[in-house]
């Protein structure tokens, strides 16, 4: 059914009828709308059978999941930024014991110096954790890919993180298809553990490994993953035959068949980035996207064959690895390995702690790719000048105080120069 | 192309390509900032629109400056950028005017909605009024309409049924049943009953206009 919905509050009824048996959480910003949600939901008795357990912490949250999930309900939590960071140790272990727990991130920054608002950086600090990622585009996908993430995650018995933009989706309240109960439940079949804690037949999880097996545990954990490529893609094609829309899979290709310049992204950025192509188009500019929506399982080589053709990649990501560059481009390089022709790769950094991402800028930035490339990575909008004032200082005067209190102040004399 | 002015509506440019209308609401945290964006595009989608409705994000503080942002088109929305060059202002609190750029890339032909009892030169913002097409500057006092009507100083209700006078993007019709939805019973009607008052101000200065 069509609704003007929030994006939160449109995910909270799809992972409703979803039929969770247990959901735990703890509130955080941005993703606190979501959990209150579901929990209106349970109190109303729109959703039934399911415990809502309010608990002290993340940890205790994911701890709870994995719990549940062990002893054979089906579970759910979320959270976001220092949230996910503060269940960093049982986010490991959901994946490890080989746990399907569904879990939203709103995706958002993490401090110091303490921000609230959106960028990919806590998906990035678990990317290597084991759970699937699945990163929405809109929040019509993040509706569908919470559908479709309870089926992957169950068939593979490995849990996934829907990752969704803080605020910019989660705080967003447009036009929604929330699908109906008979639809979803024809989708997602009962949950069928493929190891359950049963006092009836007494087993445990979690043993102790060690070099005997424990890489052949992680073989089996990413011989899994590449199995969840195919999968991806297999439910992302039921869901299109179920619900007659186009949601999930491994990567969406935009205007790419032709592509001169292929612009790789992830999130709600890549409306932005496609309404800024179609803009370059019309100039005779022969540009695409390729959206990347399963970041884990990273889909290598249907980009590979997505980017073929292309004479440059630029990769727009939310997310810095210091001393690195940007992970995702990183992820892309790899798909690029030992092609023929490779297409040149272009970094680029962008949306850091909210800074708003902008048609302006991404034209200049696109642009730019082609005609006076840059070395390594790009900061999209960097303040060169208050950073170049800062990097002087700090050569010159051993105490030069805390960057992040520098830099305010600095912005603050740039916007009112009287105050000076 | 006619050329016509009469054919060109909100979401058709002048070249006859689907445009977005897209509204900038700013307030002080609240005054329902946040909600007048959200209802504004649960109108939009009551007449078949895409509405986009969204904040600026900030830790929300009682009497700080707020923003919130509402697009409509006739198409999907991708956009999610925060809107730069707005086609229409709403002002819920007019001592903005002193604190920030309020007026920032708006449109030559756009439209500008204030929250006051005072006038545009009251406001020293009678050169940015002026500088819009006749008819499309209009000063209302919400916050009195809603202390009259809802007993409390919230203004967002009143202006929107203000800006379905001024622009005509949406039907007052649809603004009513947005203010219904959003606000059931009693506050419901009472917020209707001052955006009720304040769409027959702005339609009695629009008409004292064009009689001009």
């Amino acid at each position: 059914m069509l609704k003007q919905i929030e994006g939160s509050r449109a995910m909270a009824e799809a992972i409703a009828l979803c039929r969770p048996e247990v959901i735990c959480a703890y509130p955080i910003t941005p993703q606190t709308h979501i959990v209150e949600g579901l929990g209106e939901l349970v109190k109303e008795g729109a959703l039934t059978d399911c415990e809502y357990i309010n608990v002290e912490s993340e940890f205790a949250a994911l701890s709870v999941a994995i719990g549940a999930s062990a002893a054979g309900a089906r579970a759910y939590t979320a959270t976001a930024s220092q949230g996910l960071l503060f269940m960093a140790e049982a986010v490991y272990n959901a994946s490890g014991l080989g746990l399907p727990i569904v879990m939203t991130l709103g995706n958002r920054a993490i401090g110091a110096p303490i921000n609230i608002w959106n960028d990919h950086s806590d998906a990035m600090s678990m990317r290597d954790a084991g759970w699937m990622q699945l990163f929405a585009e809109t929040n019509q996908e993040a509706v569908d890919l919470h559908i479709q993430a309870f089926r992957l995650a169950e068939e593979l018995s490995m849990p996934v993180m829907v990752c969704v933009d803080g605020f910019i989706l989660t705080h967003a309240m447009e036009r929604i298809d929330v699908p109906d109960q008979a639809q979803v439940d024809a989708f997602l079949p009962p949950y069928d553990p493929v190891q359950v804690l049963d006092p009836a037949e007494p087993a445990s999880i979690g043993a102790m490994v060690g070099p005997e097996a424990f890489t052949e545990v992680r073989f089996l954990a990413h011989y899994k993953q590449t199995q969840a490529l195919r999968l991806i893609q297999t439910y992302a094609r039921d869901f299109r035959a179920a619900f007659g829309r186009e949601s999930g899979g491994l990567l969406r290709p935009y205007r790419a068949d032709d592509a001169e310049i292929v612009v790789v992204a992830m999130g709600s950025v890549c409306g932005t980035i496609k309404d800024t192509i179609d803009e370059m188009r019309d100039d005779g500019i022969r540009i695409g996207l390729v959206t990347i929506v399963s970041y884990r399982p990273f889909p290598t080589d249907e980009l590979r064959r997505a980017i073929a053709g292309a004479q440059d990649v630029i990769v727009v990501e939310k997310s810095i690895s210091p001393g690195l560059g940007g992970p995702l481009a990183n992820d892309v390089d790899m798909a690029l390995r030992n092609m023929p022709r490779a297409p040149h790769l272009h970094s680029a950094v962008a949306g850091l702690g909210g800074r708003a991402i902008t048609r302006p800028s991404l034209h200049r930035l696109f642009r730019q790719a082609t005609v006076q490339p840059w070395e390594g990575t790009h900061f999209l909008d960097l303040n060169e000048h208050i950073v170049g004032r800062e990097i002087h200082t700090t050569r010159k005067k051993r105490r030069s105080g805390p960057t992040a209190e520098n830099l305010l102040r600095r912005v603050a004399q740039e916007t009112h120069p009287a105050a000076e | 192309m006619s050329g016509h002015d009469s054919t060109a509506t909100p979401f058709t440019g002048s070249d006859g390509k689907p445009v977005m209308f897209q509204i900038r609401i700013h307030g002080r945290g609240g005054q329902g900032v946040v909600t007048a964006a959200e209802m504004l595009s649960v109108a939009g989608f009551l007449e078949g629109r895409h509405a986009q409705a969204f904040p600026s994000f900030g830790s929300e503080r009682t009497g700080a400056p707020v923003v919130a942002f509402c697009r409509m088109a006739t198409r999907e929305i991708r956009l999610r950028e925060p809107i730069l060059e707005p086609d229409c202002l709403i002002v819920q609190d007019a001592t903005l005017f002193k604190a920030i750029d309020v007026f920032a890339g708006l449109r030559p032909n756009g439209y500008l909605l204030v929250n006051t009892n005072k006038t545009f030169a009251d406001l020293h913002i009678e050169q940015a009024a002026q500088r819009l097409p006749a008819g499309h500057a209009v000063i209302v006092p919400a916050t009195e309409l809603a202390l009259k009507h809802v007993r409390r100083p919230v203004p967002n209700a009143a202006l929107l049924g203000a800006f379905a006078a001024l622009t005509e993007v949406v039907h007052f019709d649809s603004v009513k049943r947005a203010i219904e939805e959003t606000f059931p019973g009693k506050i419901g009607a009472a917020n209707i009953a001052a955006a009720e008052e304040a769409f027959d101000i702005v339609m009695a200065q629009e008409r004292a206009i064009h009689a001009a």
